[in-house]
């Protein structure tokens, strides 16, 4: 799907990623868990001059935008591998929000607050054992596998 | 991941998308997040919660986010809040951070600020938690029951009573009036293995010869003209706990030599009886006279002082340990928030220094009456200087007269006048107990004058 007209802030330049999230949740098909929407717009909220994306906390929808994940954002050359490592490391941060998970303490952890793209490549790749058990208790799942 | 206790913040703007978003992108860091659209709704909601920190847009109709702002701060002095606001102008960021504001952001915010400074914040605020747990851990230990001191000699005193409250030797407690001599000698009941048996008090001053005989010794049946039928005295009651002869320099001499005897042989007689009743009870006494210039001027048993003081406790007036008056004051605004259901949180700078300078010749019960004037007529949580009334008339009330007896004697009289000869009200006024009025009345040979207008 395109990113929804009704969500482009004229004044900023930027996605209101809390219309997106609006919007996704419309899309849910029946039989998916989670709806994860990845788009190449900058999105922003009302208070914060960016964000990486954003997510129902506990709920079904998230989004995240790969506009500030691309080195070339901050005037260096593309590195690909680097890219896709931190589109990986978002969108599973995203959809763990929408598995009730909040922010982690643990730098090893995906889960881990990243405000910067320095700090995403700081944190590590995958759950921490603490943020993968809520997140299937949370899902209604066994221990966590 | 470590279980901490949740954080509260109240988001209060009047635009709702700045609400929610601003609640979810805070939600997800782990905080409890509950939002106002406005002023009085953030009002409304502030007692709801144990609020860490509000979030506040400056421009909302109404009242504006300084207003909020000042408001909050009315009830919760220590409330940390930051401004939000999309128009950022020099004056208004200076404004807001001089009324108080923690910080001031312009929206929109780089999410890295917030963050930072939220975590800044919680970590203070664990820290300040910290810091009171601490130091109420660390006042416990100068508390003996309701005697509370972090003042040297009171601390030794504190210990000493501990010990002494073993053993079953009498303790004289000598000091001004209104130190707390009748508290040490709870707190000795209290701490002693004698808890559960009766403390009883007998203020020695307030009564005749004949009746103070009566009134420890107990009667029997028709002893004398109006003893109707058998009363046991004080000394009967306490049965195994302790007994508290209070004013004890104020007894007559021929008591004095029979309360020796009794003391010596731990055994009465009913006025008017034969039968000898063994006494369980222990011994305390107290003064706020000189015993040993009494001794010197023949007016009190040597014998009797030396069987009385076999351990002897003095309490050092308030004025000789001012670094106790904040801890008192706060002390009684605690327990008179609860007996009163107030709320007061604390004591103005200016305030705290009249009372910290003040000579308090009334001692620890003056400054609590003083307290306790001071939260009835306080407005506010906070106890200011012009809620602080200190009955001391200043220089120039008496310029007739010389001596520091003379100001007493005329201020005894004036506040008597006032109080239409009410002696428990004036007393209250003068920051001293009744039995002191009563003797000081009769040291001065005070009188009630002309015909009192009626009450």
């Amino acid at each position: 799907m395109s990113v929804p007209p009704a969500s482009f802030e004229a004044g900023r330049n930027q996605h209101s990623s809390t219309k997106i999230l609006k919007e996704l949740l419309g899309e849910v098909p029946k039989d998916a868990l989670k709806l994860l929407g990845i788009t190449g717009m900058d999105l922003c909220i009302p208070i914060l001059t960016y964000v990486f994306g954003e997510a129902q906390l506990g709920g079904t929808a998230a989004v995240v935008s790969t506009a500030r994940l691309r080195q070339e954002f901050y005037g260096g050359a593309p590195d690909r591998p680097l890219f896709l490592e931190r589109v990986r490391k978002e969108s599973l941060h995203e959809l763990g929000h929408t598995f009730g998970l909040i922010h982690c303490r643990s730098g090893e952890c995906v889960m881990h607050l990243s405000n910067t793209v320095v700090d995403v490549d700081a944190k590590g790749r995958n759950f921490c054992t603490y943020c993968r058990t809520v997140a299937a208790s949370n899902a209604g799942g066994g221990s966590g596998k | 991941m470590t279980m901490e206790k949740t954080v509260n913040i109240m988001v209060v703007d009047d635009e709702e998308i700045v609400r929610e978003s601003l609640t979810s992108w805070l939600e997800e860091d782990g905080y409890h997040v509950e939002c106002a659209e406005g002023g009085k709704k953030a009002l409304e909601r502030l007692p709801e919660r144990n609020w860490d920190l509000m979030l506040v847009d400056l421009k909302m109709p109404g009242m504006d986010g300084i207003q909020l702002m000042d408001e909050v701060h009315k009830t919760s002095p220590d409330m940390l809040v930051i401004i939000m606001t999309a128009f950022a102008t020099v004056d208004t960021a200076v404004k807001a951070m001089k009324k108080g504001a923690y910080d001031y952001f312009v929206k929109p915010f780089n999410p890295d600020d917030i963050s930072l400074t939220i975590r800044k914040i919680v970590d203070h605020r664990k820290l300040v938690q910290e810091n009171q747990f601490l130091r109420k851990e660390l006042k416990k230990q100068y508390k003996l029951r309701d005697m509370i001191s972090k003042n040297e000699k009171m601390l030794e005193i504190f210990d000493l009573a501990r010990t002494v409250a073993r053993s079953n030797s009498t303790v004289l407690i000598q000091g001004e009036s209104g130190t707390g001599k009748e508290l040490l000698a709870r707190a000795i009941h209290d701490e002693s293995p004698r808890t559960n048996a009766p403390f009883i008090s007998v203020s020695c001053a307030s009564l005749t010869e004949s009746l103070l005989e009566s009134e420890l010794f107990g009667h029997e049946k028709g002893a004398f003209t109006g003893a109707a039928a058998l009363k046991r005295g004080k000394l009967e009651l306490a049965q195994d706990g302790t007994l508290f002869l209070d004013e004890i320099g104020d007894i007559s001499l021929k008591l004095q030599m029979d309360l020796l005897r009794v003391l010596e042989q731990r055994e009465f007689r009913r006025v008017g009886g034969s039968d000898l009743i063994a006494i369980g009870s222990r011994i305390l006494a107290a003064t706020n006279r000189d015993l040993k210039k009494a001794i010197a001027e023949g007016r009190f048993r040597p014998d009797l002082y030396y069987r009385l003081n076999v351990i002897s406790i003095h309490i050092p007036p308030l004025r000789e340990r001012r670094e106790d008056i904040p801890l008192l004051v706060e002390h009684f605004i605690e327990k008179f928030n609860i007996e009163m259901g107030k709320e007061i949180r604390g004591v103005s700078e200016g305030a705290m220094r009249i009372m910290v300078d003040n000579e308090w010749p009334g001692n620890a019960r003056e400054l609590r009456n003083v307290v306790e004037r001071a939260m009835v007529v306080a407005k506010g949580n906070l106890i200011t200087e012009a809620d602080v009334s200190l009955s001391s008339s200043g220089p120039g009330a008496n310029p007739g007269a010389k001596s520091l007896e003379e100001i007493e004697k005329e201020h005894i009289r004036l506040v008597l006048n006032e109080n239409h000869w009410n002696i428990v009200r004036s007393a209250h006024t003068l920051g001293i107990d009744r039995v002191t009025l009563y003797n000081k009345i009769k040291k001065y040979g005070l009188k009630r004058e002309g015909v009192a207008p009626k009450e």
